[in-house]
């Protein structure tokens, strides 16, 4: 009888509740990567994926073009991190220490422009960065330059538009990580002798390195599979992963070559997790959003 | 058993009044009266309430609470006490139906209530933490059980107010949790629950979070509410002083165990078990050994000296048998010349002065510390002086060791073994 | 001394976060500015005009993309705050077995670059010839939006009392009435937040809309994106202001309704 009474209270409730989710994730994110696993050792005719087990997709991956596009995408991924970082940290820390109102204030000024569509967003800064943009308009008519310079399509305008897309990703954790910081602790260490400088170094910055490793990982990884941010601000010229994979799914169909791209960028991205997690990274944290 | 219903609303007098008449008689023991205040009938037998039956509850490799039987009756204060993790509100939430026996069964009002939800129990738990919905204002908060009965709103509205002035917050209703204090917060839990005229409320530590001073208020309110209404409360706390004043028995929880059952007078001047004897008040525990029976009086021989205690007739000691003797602080006598069959001998220590009491501190040549306390305009025991110690015979208490185990041996007729 | 240090301090940083908020806001300054452009190429402002909010509602391309966007917003939203909210109750409330994997299964979309979700969504669709189009691209949405969520609503259950839960039950109300009545209304602003959340996710997804739209199904980023090739009109611009004005008026009269009911909630 007792056993019913289980069932009743708690088993029941329980399925109700979960199964939804498990389901729709065990059909909708576990099952697809198993299936791209296995596309990644299937062939192509051209058109179709064929059947039969090969390994070229890994072993295409070390074509020498493709590594030139892998250490670019991370170069650019780091850089846009560091940038981030540096960027990010004092606004997070003064929105962190502001008042309550305030704080308030910040948090939506700095969501406001995350609600409207990026690739809008990013054509305006093609309106200040191109030839005949605000900006070259703006150094040609003080008199810095004598002739419109090319800003749009290099590395930096990439870095920039991926710093402005995904500067919240890095604030957020940032701020959540500032916020929770025991002012008593920054008084006890001037208390104990050390100046505000020493202080940000020996106190602030290891007790918020959480929210620096947060903000890493919710910047560096999206940064590695973003396309479309290097083909409006870098042009043709730029290529990065995310352009590859892209690719083989859509104009090359190489659907296999596609998954083993995937599956590099899957490899990358649990080592980088695992490496948060021994340096102390709580996966709590990444869901800041 | 005797049962005796008093008019006078004075629970101490009468409590005076009646051990005073029946200390003398030897068939008479403190825990078969039971004095229900305010009733003007006499009634000829108590009506079990809530029946606890040979209950267990073990949490994996915790055993909580052991082999409980316990018998509630209808229009009681009864109160579970002890230290924290002694199983007491474990218990409680075993009858409200929060938690399952792992063994053994519940009744309440002679139907087994293991089947029973929460709400489908007639019972009502008053939380620790109150537990008032915040989304909801005080009205709402207290008609929730009348609205999951579906009684009409008219009714509602009357039975709320009716709640309302019994707790002392008129004018409350359209308020939200947040605005009140502790007090008032506690006051609409108690209505929250009372609405519903459950047969038996359950109370789970409610006023551990006020103050000192509101909580000596509220433990009154509490009982003249319980007076006056006549519902059976099964209260827990740690509070030994608040068990003491409440409740009509006390039934003492000692890491799961059942140490004694009985009432306020019983628990202080009877104590069964070392744990309860220490747990309740200050007390001077010595170990002892049985030297001699006669008659009723018994010799005992502690580690540094002689003395004498009254003993129950009926329970049988061996030569030689370990026991505890307990004296209250209160009901040590000292002097300076030796006292026939006492021979305990110490050096006052330390006196310290309590407003108006003054304890003393006697060392014994064991290094065991007697206390002994008087008010101030008594005598009392100079610092350095050597005194003797003693006491009436009948002021002692001797307690077996393992008495929780014999205790619990006698309370559960299980053939199966303990 | 001590002061005045503290108060150039205090400059610096004002001054850091204008210029922060300077660059944030730059290029929407600059989509604003163009909506009003005369010119249709509209890679330089030439001049003035309110004509391209008119000719925005005859853009039946770009609305009905917009449309999509919204449907495949509203829907996705629906189906993961439902899913989510439940979920995290059942996760918060319950000690179970399978708990950890359904936790990593969680994350999995949260951690991982949208490329990699879209890519093997569309894999899968193709295996298992679910028709493209707003149903690929609705559960798609809602496949990213759920763990969200399901975060956000956990964040809620961290503080919650379940002491709430066993009165309501003490007093009379079974298990699906005390959630209705009790748990629900407890926990809404969190649910509410995951629901906005999810509903600004799915309406700005590009990635993964890429990968999982079908033909006739544009989305609104998906559109953009290929008027970025082709050169967008002012009428586009004229579009994300409105919605911009939109969104910072319903902010600003959600943070009236917050001022009210925190007094509730507390």
């Amino acid at each position: 009888m007792r056993k019913s009474h289980k069932f009743r209270n708690k088993t029941i409730p329980l399925l109700v509740t979960v199964s939804p989710v498990t389901i729709w994730l065990i059909l909708l994110v576990a099952a697809p990567l198993v299936y791209v696993f296995f596309l990644s050792f299937l062939s192509t005719d051209g058109y179709n994926v064929v059947f039969q087990f090969t390994l070229k997709n890994y072993m295409d991956l070390f074509n020498p073009i493709y590594l030139e596009i892998y250490s670019n995408s991370f170069l650019l991924a780091f850089l846009t991190t560091v940038v981030c970082i540096l960027l990010g940290y004092p606004f997070a820390y003064s929105m962190a220490r502001a008042a309550k109102k305030k704080k308030a204030v910040m948090m939506i000024m700095l969501m406001i422009p995350f609600w409207t569509n990026s690739l809008i967003r990013l054509n305006g800064w093609k309106t200040i960065l191109g030839k005949t943009g605000l900006l070259n308009s703006l150094l040609l008519n003080i008199g810095i330059l004598h002739q419109p310079v090319e800003i749009l399509y290099t590395r930096g305008a990439v870095i920039l538009g991926m710093v402005y897309i995904l500067f919240p990703y890095m604030v957020l954790p940032l701020f959540a990580s500032i916020d929770k910081l025991d002012q008593s602790l920054l008084e006890a260490s001037n208390d104990l002798g050390a100046n505000k400088v020493k202080t940000f170094l020996h106190v602030t910055l290891p007790l918020t390195s959480p929210g620096v490793f947060s903000g890493t990982i919710l910047v560096f990884i999206p940064a590695l599979g973003y396309f479309f941010v290097s083909d409006i601000m870098g042009g043709a010229k730029s290529q990065l992963i995310g352009n590859l994979i892209e690719n083989q799914f859509k104009a090359a169909n190489n659907w296999p070559l596609g998954a083993a791209l995937s599956m590099l960028l899957i490899v990358i991205i649990i080592i980088m997790v695992t490496i948060y997690k021994k340096c102390g990274g709580d996966m709590k944290d990444l869901g800041v959003l | 058993m005797q049962v005796i219903s008093v008019k006078c609303t004075d629970k101490e007098t009468n409590r005076r009044k009646l051990i005073k008449q029946t200390k003398g008689n030897k068939q008479t023991k403190g825990n078969d009266i039971l004095v229900q205040i305010g009733v003007t009938r006499m009634t000829g037998e108590r009506k079990a309430i809530v029946e606890i039956k040979n209950v267990n509850k073990i949490y994996t490799d915790n055993h909580v609470v052991h082999d409980l039987n316990l018998v509630i009756y209808e229009g009681e204060f009864l109160t579970m006490l002890g230290p924290s993790g002694c199983g007491k509100t474990t218990i409680l939430r075993m009858i409200g139906g929060f938690e399952e026996p792992t063994g053994g069964e519940i009744l309440v009002e002679g139907e087994n209530v293991e089947e029973k939800e929460p709400f489908e129990r007639n019972v009502n738990t008053v939380f620790q933490s109150y537990a008032l919905f915040p989304h909801l204002n005080i009205f709402n908060n207290i008609a929730y059980g009348l609205k999951m009965k579906k009684v009409p709103k008219a009714e509602i509205k009357v039975r709320v107010q009716e709640m309302l002035e019994l707790v002392q917050l008129n004018g409350y209703d359209k308020r939200f949790p947040s605005q009140l204090s502790g007090g008032q917060k506690q006051r609409v839990a108690i209505a929250r629950a009372l609405i519903n005229n459950p047969k038996v409320l359950l109370l789970d530590e409610p006023l551990g979070a006020l103050d000192l001073k509101l909580r000596k208020e509220m433990q009154l309110e509490l009982k003249n509410l319980q007076k006056k209404l006549g519902i059976t409360f099964i209260y827990v706390t740690h509070d030994q002083e608040e068990a003491l004043t409440m409740s009509d028995r006390i039934a003492i929880m000692n890491q799961g165990y059942l140490d004694q059952l009985d009432t306020p007078e019983g628990i202080y001047e009877k104590p069964k078990t070392r744990f309860v004897a220490d747990f309740i008040g200050e007390s001077n525990i010595f170990e002892a050994i049985i030297k001699e029976v006669i008659d009723d009086v018994a010799r005992i021989r502690i580690e540094v000296g002689e003395a004498l205690a009254m003993i129950d007739a009926a329970t049988a000691y061996e030569e030689s048998e370990m026991v505890y003797a307990c004296v209250r602080p209160e009901k040590v006598l000292f002097s300076k010349e030796a006292v026939k069959g006492f021979h305990i001998q110490g050096v006052v220590k330390e006196q310290i002065y309590v407003g108006n009491i003054i304890k003393s501190n006697v060392i014994l040549g064991n290094g065991q510390i007697v206390k002994i306390s008087r008010m101030d305009m008594d005598d009392t025991p100079k610092v350095g002086e050597m005194i003797n110690i003693y006491w009436n015979l009948d002021d002692v208490v001797i307690m077996k060791s393992r008495a929780h185990l014999i205790h619990n041996v006698i309370e559960n007729v299980n053939l199966g073994g303990a | 001394m001590r002061q005045r240090k503290k108060k150039t301090g205090k400059v610096f940083s004002k001054l850091y976060n204008i210029l922060i908020y300077a660059f944030l806001y730059l290029p929407i300054a600059m989509v604003v500015l163009f909506s009003f452009n005369t010119s249709k190429r509209n890679i330089v402002f030439e001049g003035f005009t309110f004509a391209w909010y008119g000719k925005l509602f005859q853009n039946e391309a770009l609305l009905k993309a917009y449309g999509n966007t919204l449907i495949v917003g509203v829907c996705s939203t629906i189906i993961a705050t439902i899913v989510g909210t439940l979920a995290s109750y059942g996760m918060s409330k319950y000690k179970f077995k399978g708990k950890g994997i359904i936790d990593i299964l969680l994350y999995i979309p949260v951690v991982i670059p949208e490329i990699v979700l879209g890519i093997s969504l569309l894999a899968i669709f193709n295996l298992s010839q679910i028709p493209m189009g707003i149903l690929s691209l609705i559960i798609a949405h809602a496949t990213f939006c759920i763990p969200f969520v399901v975060f956000t609503v956990n964040a809620r259950f961290a503080g919650f009392d379940k002491s709430v839960e066993e009165a309501a039950m003490d007093l009379g109300a079974g298990r699906v009435k005390t959630f209705f009545t009790v748990t629900l209304p407890i926990i809404m602003p969190g649910v509410i937040s995951g629901a906005f959340l999810s509903f600004t996710l799915s309406v700005d997804d590009i990635i993964i809309s890429f990968f999982t739209t079908g033909p006739g199904s544009n989305t609104y980023p998906l559109k953009v994106m290929e008027l970025t090739k082709t050169g967008i009109t002012p009428d586009v611009y004229s579009l994300s202001t409105l919605v911009l004005i939109v969104t910072i008026a319903l902010v600003i009269f959600s943070q009236r309704d917050t001022k009210n009911s925190k007094v509730k909630m507390k």
